[in-house]
């Protein structure tokens, strides 16, 4: 729910305050959480996209003259600046968010708790097997261009040979797959998965009535924050 | 009592001109435990997809002849239904486990949790498959971090706890390394022999066949060639002409043989040592 406000909360508001506010909590969580070493990828992820941010605002931003510097025949503005520092503030923070989400809370318990709450089995199991393919797809391919390249085929040099090698590796990866699903599927109906009858919980989720309190009280702060903001009521700098 | 009855059976997949299936036959008891060999494009992956009620309940195809599960047509059951009938081990580990699961507990109780029992009974059921299965010490193991064999038997107890009163093996051992396969056959025998339930066994190594089957069963082009007990069927000079190679221990008597030795004196003499 914390990942869910600040994410929000840096998305929706405009100016420096929300972002800065929505990084400290992340920042807070990731340290109460100890986080740590797990949470620096994440960090380095952001940083090419944080670069052509600033780098495309400060100089090309359509309209300003404001000159604060330049360099070769481009001018950085003032204007450009302001708008990269913000945009990348939101940018960072709404990642962050996500990665918090991502590090504090695993799959199976995620899938538990939304079964728990009255998602169908169908709906939870297809959210969970979309998480859990990510690693098996990668794991696939890696096997397959080791495969391919023990046969001859030059994966690697110069971008011609790249995307020529790309046929011979997506052919094996997809009929692969779908013949997985196919093995999989049958082997859930072995298991009964199309049973209509309800399934008993065996993971009960924790979760205090101060823990409930406080994620309905967030909840409704970040809505009222961004309803304020949005229409006008509230001027955040 | 017959547990699973396949009379006049003939199968095609959707689109296929040709029968997989062509006119089988074949009857199992309770507790009886059955081998089906044969080459490659025999049939033998297609009579458990039969079998099973997979074949046409889940993957299309035309059926004729009759198929009964615990005495009822499988064409009749939905696929939850024939699951608690007739369970079903194919030969890939790594895709008969959900995926979702954090723990092998979890993932073995996947099934009797869709069939709506009670917290008691999901944990009566898993404790009973695990120990079968022999995973007690995999517990709290994540399924994705298992070995091949040992994924084998997590998948293994997950359909045991379905509580079938047959259960259907395509080549169960094909992928595992000779350990694995050991580990494997050693689990099968104890589960013959403790729990009752009948088994079918597709496997292209007549060792374990040899070891485990009261009865074996010759598939060629979708129909029985051969049928009688384990170790008749596996000594019949035909084998090789249908595509099967003999168990290690009849492959060793007639070396010695052609060599003009008697096995039984060279046996009694290796043990002797």
């Amino acid at each position: 729910m914390i990942a869910l406000c600040t994410a929000a909360l840096a998305f929706v508001l405009r100016g420096w305050l929300a972002p800065l506010v929505a990084l400290a909590v992340v920042g807070a969580t990731v340290a109460g959480a100890r986080l740590g070493r797990s949470f620096v990828p994440f960090v380095l992820a952001t940083i090419p996209l944080l670069i052509s941010i600033v780098l495309i605002n400060s100089f090309l931003y359509p309209g300003a003259h404001d000159t604060v510097f330049t360099i070769g025949p481009f001018r950085a503005t003032g204007t450009g600046l302001t708008v990269a520092g913000q945009a990348s503030l939101r940018i960072l923070a709404f990642a962050l968010s996500v990665a918090v989400f991502a590090l504090t809370t695993p799959t199976d318990d995620l899938l538990a708790d939304l079964e728990q709450r009255g998602l169908g089995r169908r709906a939870s199991f297809v959210v969970g097997a979309a998480i859990q393919t990510i690693p098996r797809l990668a794991a696939r391919a890696g096997e397959i261009a080791d495969s391919q390249r023990a046969r001859g085929l030059d994966t690697q040099g110069s971008l011609w040979r790249r995307v020529r090698g790309i046929v011979p590796l997506a052919a094996p990866m997809i009929s692969g797959a779908l013949s997985e699903v196919e093995e999989r599927t049958m082997a859930l109906e072995a298991r009964a998965f199309s049973a209509p009858n309800r399934r008993a919980t065996i993971r009960p989720m924790p979760d205090t009535k101060l823990e409930r309190a406080l994620r309905w009280l967030l909840g409704l702060a970040t809505v009222v924050l961004i309803a304020a903001t949005v229409t006008g009521r509230l001027a955040l700098p | 009592m017959t547990v699973l009855a396949l009379d006049g059976v003939r199968y095609r997949y959707a689109g296929a001109t040709d029968w997989a299936i062509d006119g089988l036959s074949l009857e199992i008891a309770a507790g009886e435990v059955v081998g089906i060999c044969g080459a490659n494009d025999a049939g033998k992956s297609t009579l458990c997809l039969v079998a099973a009620g997979l074949a046409p309940g889940s993957i299309g195809g035309q059926l004729e002849g009759s198929v009964l599960l615990g005495g009822s047509e499988s064409r009749e059951l939905t696929p939850y239904a024939a699951a608690e009938r007739c369970g079903i081990l194919f030969q890939n580990a790594g895709t008969q486990l959900t995926g979702t699961t954090a723990t092998v507990w979890e993932e073995i109780a996947f099934g009797p949790r869709n069939v709506g029992l009670d917290l008691a009974a999901i944990v009566e059921r898993v404790e009973w498959a695990m120990s079968l299965a022999q995973v007690g010490h995999l517990v709290d193991r994540q399924p994705d971090r298992l070995s091949g064999g040992q994924a084998q038997l997590v998948a293994l107890a997950s359909v045991l706890a379905m509580r079938p009163a047959i259960l259907v093996l395509d080549e169960p051992t094909s992928q595992l390394d000779p350990a694995g396969t050991r580990l494997i056959g050693q689990t099968l025998a104890n589960l013959a022999r403790d729990s009752g339930t009948a088994l079918l066994i597709v496997e292209h190594k007549t060792d374990l066949l040899d070891e485990l089957c009261q009865r074996v069963v010759v598939v060629d082009r979708g129909r029985i060639v051969l049928e009688g007990p384990g170790p008749t069927v596996l000594e019949d000079a035909r084998l090789e002409g249908w595509g099967v190679e003999a168990p290690s221990r009849v492959r060793l008597s007639a070396t010695l043989r052609s060599r003009d030795l008697d096995p039984r004196a060279v046996l009694a003499e290796a043990a002797g040592r």
